[in-house]
């Protein structure tokens, strides 16, 4: 329909650009019109996340001079460059703090809180979420009441909800009402990592479920149907058909999770505050260092943060053969699975990813 | 025949014979299944629900209750609403803010990220999986890494003093903010992009269009709620967005909606206004939750895009 409506206007305006495509108008010359459109997003990703990259890495080699300058008597300005010292400072021990796993490097409880929380959290929602899914697939009516319900906590923005959980879980708030308990959750104490794993598997468990819901769609009912007549147990379906059908989906999904929760910061700052060791992650040390214009370690603990959400990308991808890009085009795909279905899981992952946030 | 049967048959039953031949009496284990299934669904919705019916009911009680833990206040008091619109908040400006942060953030991105998603979907070219691997890349690194060499930029301390002052702007966080959101829209947009079928524009060029025409003719209309729906994603990201806010902007004039809530202070005292607190949240939320409620098959589909067909 569009495109009869659409010819008639288009021709006269590019009839003798039309002709010289007319060889092959659908690969002559796609390469240079490929670039040509993707210039401008290339462009801005190298200004607006490149460069800024690039400088700090560059700051993480320096120091804000501070002090009086023992030479002019004037108060230091600008910076010096100090090798790797922002780097083995972490080793030093100069700026020891007392968190969950005892007394140590402000550095090294953050890194330690943010692998533990990452951990609980990922697992935690990657084993609702899949119930979740299971749920969601057997349903045979109110699944767009359940969708609509699932949307919730993901249009939340994460602040808000992390002042929410922040009510809930007050000292004489409604959790410890519900639960007939007394426990100071938000007082930086061990309770404080669970608040904010609940709050976070809360936020994101159900993007999980959608993504292995869209998964389980693409399992064909024949493949249950034989497994039935061969008198598979309902475990024996999920643990021998589901779960290996659905695993390239879930994988993606649990990499996204995974490395969103390693950049944490909205949640334990809004629900337990700044500067709390029991749960300060790696991204809310940095910024507590940038802001306190202590630029050079900020920036080489955001490096250090950085290099860690690579290196659990580059195992997942190698050892767990997470299928990230899943471009037909790009890698020759192994599986039997349809050509244009790849681009589908990642598209929903990194929707989550940003969402998230 | 088996109708005819019960046809038949029918003078002769009681009405609780009827009852039972009009629902069919499913296998014991079918219907544990069926109802496992609506206790499961229940569960779902309530587990998502709840915790926001508690900011909900927190925002409707009187400001000097914040912290009460009755499941439904009485009395039901607007007043959480009005002192949050009081001029001290200043929340009414920090809306606007956030509405000028997202919309041009949205706008911004959509701009960009509809060429290269579509040259992504459709044109085959050498260099491609790197591109894709570094919008992915970009997507996923912890947005913290910019802080450091932005905010000396933005505050235009050494070595950057030729850079303009930047802090309290909304290009600050705009800008920045491009980093999450274009690799955002391209990579869904690509998701679409490739879900209509290339013949639409092989039969325009077949009819003499250039590839560049036949996009903008044949696809672009047809991809129209594809991009609406990449629309909201990203401006619900951007609206979301705390981390560059909170750094960026501090003056009270400037700030955005998430950054205002965090730092209520309310009209009374040194205690936590709760009750205010739990009123913004709800005035920043509800917006979000009405666009995606309405649009909540094609949002769903957007993030599961090409997973189910």
């Amino acid at each position: 329909m569009a495109t009869a409506t659409a010819e008639p206007r288009s021709l006269p305006a590019t009839e003798g650009d039309g002709h010289k495509h007319k060889k092959n108008a659908l690969s002559d010359g796609q390469g240079r019109l490929a670039w040509m459109l993707l210039a401008p997003t290339l462009i801005i990703i190298a200004v607006v996340a490149g460069i800024p990259v690039g400088l700090s890495i560059r700051e993480a080699f320096f120091q804000t001079n501070a002090g009086v300058d023992p030479t002019t008597g004037l108060i230091a300005a600008g910076e010096q460059f100090v090798g790797l010292q922002n780097f083995t400072a972490v080793f030093s021990g100069a700026n020891p703090v007392t968190g969950s796993y005892g007394t140590m490097d402000r550095f090294w409880n953050a890194f330690l809180n943010t692998t533990f929380l990452t951990i609980v959290c990922v697992i935690l929602e990657t084993i609702i979420g899949v119930a979740m899914a299971l749920i969601m697939a057997k349903a045979f009516r109110g699944r767009g009441l359940v969708r609509a319900g699932i949307l919730v906590p993901w249009a939340i923005p994460t602040i808000v909800s992390a002042l929410m959980w922040k009510l809930i879980f007050d000292e004489q708030g409604v959790m410890n009402r519900i639960l007939g308990t007394q426990i100071l959750w938000l007082a930086d104490s061990g309770a404080s990592f669970w608040a904010i794993v609940i709050a976070d598997t809360w936020k994101t468990a159900a993007f999980i479920g959608l993504l292995t819901l869209a998964g389980l769609g693409t399992i064909p009912a024949e493949v249950y149907e034989a497994a039935k007549v061969d008198g598979a147990s309902t475990w024996q379906q999920f643990v021998r058909i589901t779960l290996p059908m659905v695993k390239p989906t879930l994988i993606v999904a649990v990499l996204f999770r995974t490395l969103d929760t390693l950049r944490m910061f909205d949640l334990p700052y809004g629900m337990i505050g700044p500067g709390k060791y029991r749960v300060e992650t790696l991204s809310i040390f940095s910024y507590q260092e940038a802001t306190q214009t202590r630029y050079g370690p900020a920036a080489a603990y955001a490096i250090v943060l950085f290099v860690y959400v690579l290196l659990v990308a580059f195992l997942f991808v190698r050892i767990l053969g997470a299928d990230v890009i899943g471009d037909a085009d790009v890698k020759k795909k192994k599986k039997k699975k349809g050509d244009d279905e790849p681009a589908g899981p990642p598209a929903t992952a990194l929707e989550m990813a940003g969402g998230a946030h | 025949m088996s109708t005819t049967t019960a046809e038949v048959r029918e003078e002769h039953l009681s009405k609780e014979e009827l009852e039972k031949l009009a629902h069919p009496k499913r296998p014991l284990r079918q219907r544990v299944g069926v109802v496992m299934s609506y206790v499961g669904m229940a569960a779902i919705v309530l587990y998502c629900i709840i915790p926001f019916y508690w900011m909900i009911v927190s925002s409707l009680r009187l400001p000097g209750e914040g912290r009460s833990t009755e499941f439904i206040p009485s009395p039901v008091s607007l007043q959480n609403y009005q002192a949050v619109f009081s001029p001290v908040n200043n929340f009414g400006r920090s809306v606007i803010n956030s509405v000028i942060v997202a919309g041009a953030t949205t706008i911004l991105v959509l701009l960009f990220g509809i060429v290269g998603a579509y040259a992504l979907a459709r044109l085959k070219f050498t260099g491609k999986g790197g591109v894709l691997w570094l919008i992915m890349a970009c997507s996923m690194f912890p947005l913290v890494v910019l802080l450091p060499p932005l905010l000396k930029m933005f505050s235009s301390t050494e070595p950057f003093t030729w850079f303009p002052y930047w802090i309290n702007t909304y290009q600050s966080v705009i800008i920045p903010g491009l980093s999450f959101g274009l690799p955002l829209a391209v990579w869904n947009l690509t998701a679409f992009f490739k879900q209509l079928p290339v013949e639409l524009e092989q039969a325009a060029m077949v009819d003499g269009c250039t590839p560049g025409v036949a996009f903008r003719k044949v696809i672009l209309p047809l991809a129209a709620p594809g991009i609406f729906t990449t629309a909201i994603i990203v401006f619900i990201g951007a609206w979301n967005e705390f981390l560059l806010a909170l750094t960026f902007l501090q003056d009270k004039n400037m700030q955005t909606a998430t950054v205002a809530i965090s730092k209520f202070t309310g009209t009374t005292g040194f205690d936590t206004p709760y009750g205010s607190i739990m009123a913004a949240g709800v005035v920043v939320t509800v917006p979000l939750l009405v666009a995606v409620l309405i649009f909540q098959r094609r949002i769903v589909s957007g993030l599961t895009a090409g997973g189910v067909k």
